[in-house]
């Protein structure tokens, strides 16, 4: 058997990801168990060798994240997931693939922190770490997803924006998206979009590794085809050697900001659910932006003018798709289930009479529907 | 024959790369690199099939001079990428190098892991007996009473020894050579890439910069010197007695053996899981 798993399925986010990563093409996967992402290790275990790709578990989490860098470059597509305690410990090696340009995805379940924190509990409090874990200014992509099909169609579009940026893309779940379990009717992959990386076609003699074209993206060989050159995590040259030249420098950090920049319409993606008359919105993300949907399906049986602006692109903030409902808005609410890391972002855009209005929740439980109705009536009145 | 040097110079180290090295003169790094080069052509592989990868220390800086797919990592963490590289093409040559800290300390997890896994791979680790480019601090080899950056007052843990732990944890072909013995590293090198499983060579080498300076050894003869009077070969050290041995140590091959290898177990994984064949995956 391989390929395609019947249509109509009840899966769990969990599943839902595998799916979507084996659609997209990724063949190869390493990870250490650690709830709430472990489902997503068990059933790559039976799932890649059906499709002709690898599983291997790691010793821990800094060796998955080795391990899925180094089969990105002999050509690839891969993945890990994993949790906070996880996630941490990956931060050095994410931040290689970031200054190599090694495409690649990074789950995050996310569950309650710092430390071990609550193991089985939902939580968000990894945005911030999603964006500036690693050191040093780097540019990253950060998705997060809320339902069970996002599950599937984000992971999808984590690969193709990874591969056609060639930056680690992260995917922000939690563990209520993680664990709950849903209908859903996945694609073929045969009508799914996929994006593989460039690879070159010149001779080997004439490939410059490092040279972005004007997308700012160089086209990636992949370890024994032909092309043989230097991959390193120091800052280097156009041939990828390493450089302390000021001028090299600078010019090789612009361009990694660059080549994200000027993909920031593809890459910035938000859904809307009644904005086009809304006086109020909740901004959400993650199992939080269900709950609020649902508030806000509440609040319009109740005619109050409320929309939802639910971001899928955590990062870079899509800043000129909240600017509008700002302007929009004389109120919005932002419910998070930690102590405030995207209402800070909604914040920093804000240059309009928008009140910002923080809801926060960390004591393990998710944010219901019914305890942002009051929030949402008081803001809209 | 080996072919004469300036041929081999010209046909495995980069022309685009600007030497000079950063090493320092007389550094055992080179000889290391010299081993691994003659190595490589006696085996008669293509230098596009050839991966080398590399840690964080002065042996790190070895593979951007080499004409291969070359690939400097983070400190200690060499192995895991080597791991997702020869599992996605199984058909590259895969060969690590990495320093004692690198190999040892930071990269110690990972070290006995690749071992156990028996990936087929061949990590060289350069055992100069301390932590060279960040400035002499002691390693994990570091011999007690000796002096470190960070021992001031000698130092009071003790050396592990890399190459009877990578037989512990399961490596399929161990060597322990020393940068006096050239010609042994190679015939190492090339007899632990012809076994086909996780190899180890571990290479005694001179830090006379960062070592051999604090432990009065601070010209590279000197270190070379006490090499030769200290490494006993395998076959001899089999002679002698406990006592003869004391404050020696073996070089030579310590096990070479063969193993399930893990690339050739997982193609049976996939067959069972009913993989369509390697030309026809999606
Ligand atoms: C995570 C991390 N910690 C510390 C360092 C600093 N560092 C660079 S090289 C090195 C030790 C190198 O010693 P060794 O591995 O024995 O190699 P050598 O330089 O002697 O060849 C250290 C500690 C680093 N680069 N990364
Ligand atoms: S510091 Fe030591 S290991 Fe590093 S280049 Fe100099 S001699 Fe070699």
């Amino acid at each position: 058997m391989s390929g395609n798993l019947p249509n109509r399925r009840l899966i769990q986010g969990n599943e839902a990801i595998v799916e979507g990563a084996l659609a997209a093409g990724c063949r190869f996967f390493a990870g250490y168990p650690i709830t709430p992402a472990s489902e997503i290790s068990e059933i790559l275990s039976a799932r890649m060798p059906e499709v002709g790709g690898t599983f291997i578990q790691m010793e821990d989490e800094i060796a998955s994240m080795g391990a899925i860098i180094g089969a990105s470059l002999a050509g690839t597509k891969s993945m890990t997931a994993t949790s906070g305690p996880g996630f941490s410990l990956m931060q050095e090696n994410l931040g290689f693939a970031c200054i190599a340009e090694v495409p690649c995805v990074v789950v995050n379940v996310m569950r309650g922190g710092p430390s071990t924190g609550l193991p089985t509990s939902p939580a968000q409090g990894d945005v911030m770490q999603a964006r500036w874990g690693t050191h040093g200014d780097h540019p990253i992509i950060v998705l997060a997803v809320s339902t069970v099909l996002d599950s599937f169609e984000i992971t999808v579009r984590a690969f193709n924006l990874s591969e056609k940026y060639r930056v680690p893309v992260i995917i922000l779940s939690d563990e209520v998206v993680a664990h709950t379990r849903e209908t859903v009717s996945l694609p073929a992959w045969e009508d799914l979009e996929v994006t593989d990386r460039i690879s070159p076609d010149t001779p080997p003699e004439w490939y410059v590794p490092y040279e972005g074209s004007s997308s700012g993206v160089p086209d990636m060989a992949a370890f024994g085809k032909g092309y043989r050159y230097h991959v390193t995590g120091l800052v280097h040259d156009v041939r990828g050697f390493p450089t302390q030249r000021p001028e090299e420098i600078e010019a090789f950090t612009s361009r990694l900001f660059r080549k994200i920049s000027q993909g920031f319409h593809e890459i910035q993606k938000v859904e809307t659910v009644f904005m086009e008359d809304a006086e109020t919105a909740v901004i959400a993300y993650g199992s939080v932006a269900r709950s609020a949907h649902r508030a806000v399906i509440m609040g319009r049986s109740q005619g109050l003018r409320v929309g939802l602006l639910k971001l899928v692109t955590l990062f870079p903030f899509p800043r000129r798709l909240v600017e509008p409902v700002l302007h929009q808005c004389k109120a919005v609410l932002v419910p998070e289930m930690n102590m405030g890391q995207i209402s800070r972002e909604v914040n920093r855009v804000n240059s309009s009479a928008c009140r910002v209005i923080k809801h926060n929740r960390f004591d393990g439980q998710l944010i219901t529907p019914e305890e942002l109705m009051p929030r949402i009536e008081k803001m809209t009145s | 024959m080996a072919k004469e040097v300036t041929k081999l110079v010209h046909e495995y180290l980069r022309h685009d790369k600007k030497f000079p090295h950063v090493w320092c003169p007389g550094c055992g790094n080179g000889i290391v690199l010299g081993a691994l080069i003659r190595a490589i052509d006696r085996l008669g592989l293509e230098k596009d099939e050839i991966v080398l990868a590399s840690g964080i220390g002065c042996s790190g800086r070895m593979p951007v001079y080499a004409d291969f797919n070359t690939l400097h990592t983070t400190h200690g963490r060499c192995l895991t990428f080597a791991t997702g590289v020869k599992l996605a093409n199984p058909a590259l040559t895969v060969i690590t190098v990495m320093g004692d800290g690198d190999a040892t300390a930071i990269g110690g997890n990972h070290f006995i892991h690749a071992a156990r896994r028996n990936l087929d791979l061949t990590a060289i680790i350069i055992n100069n007996q301390i932590y060279g480019m960040t400035g002499g601090q002691f390693s994990p080899t570091t011999p007690y009473g000796s002096h470190a950056s960070t021992a001031r007052y000698g130092h009071i843990e003790h050396a592990f020894s890399i190459s009877e732990l990578a037989v512990t944890a399961g490596a399929s072909f161990v060597a322990r050579a020393t940068v006096y013995h050239a010609t042994l590293i190679e015939d190492m090198i090339k007899k632990s890439i012809e076994n086909g499983g996780f190899g180890v060579v571990e290479v005694i080498s001179n830090c006379h910069t960062e070592y051999g300076r604090r432990n009065n050894m601070a010209d590279p003869v000197t270190m070379l010197q006490w090499m030769k009077e200290h490494a006993v070969t395998v076959e001899k050290a089999g002679k002698m007695s406990p006592e003869e041995l004391a404050g020696k140590f073996t070089v030579g091959v310590l096990a070479d053996v063969k193993k399930p290898v893990y690339t050739e177990e997982y193609e049976k994984i996939r067959k069972r899981a009913g993989a369509p064949k390697a030309g026809e995956r999606a």
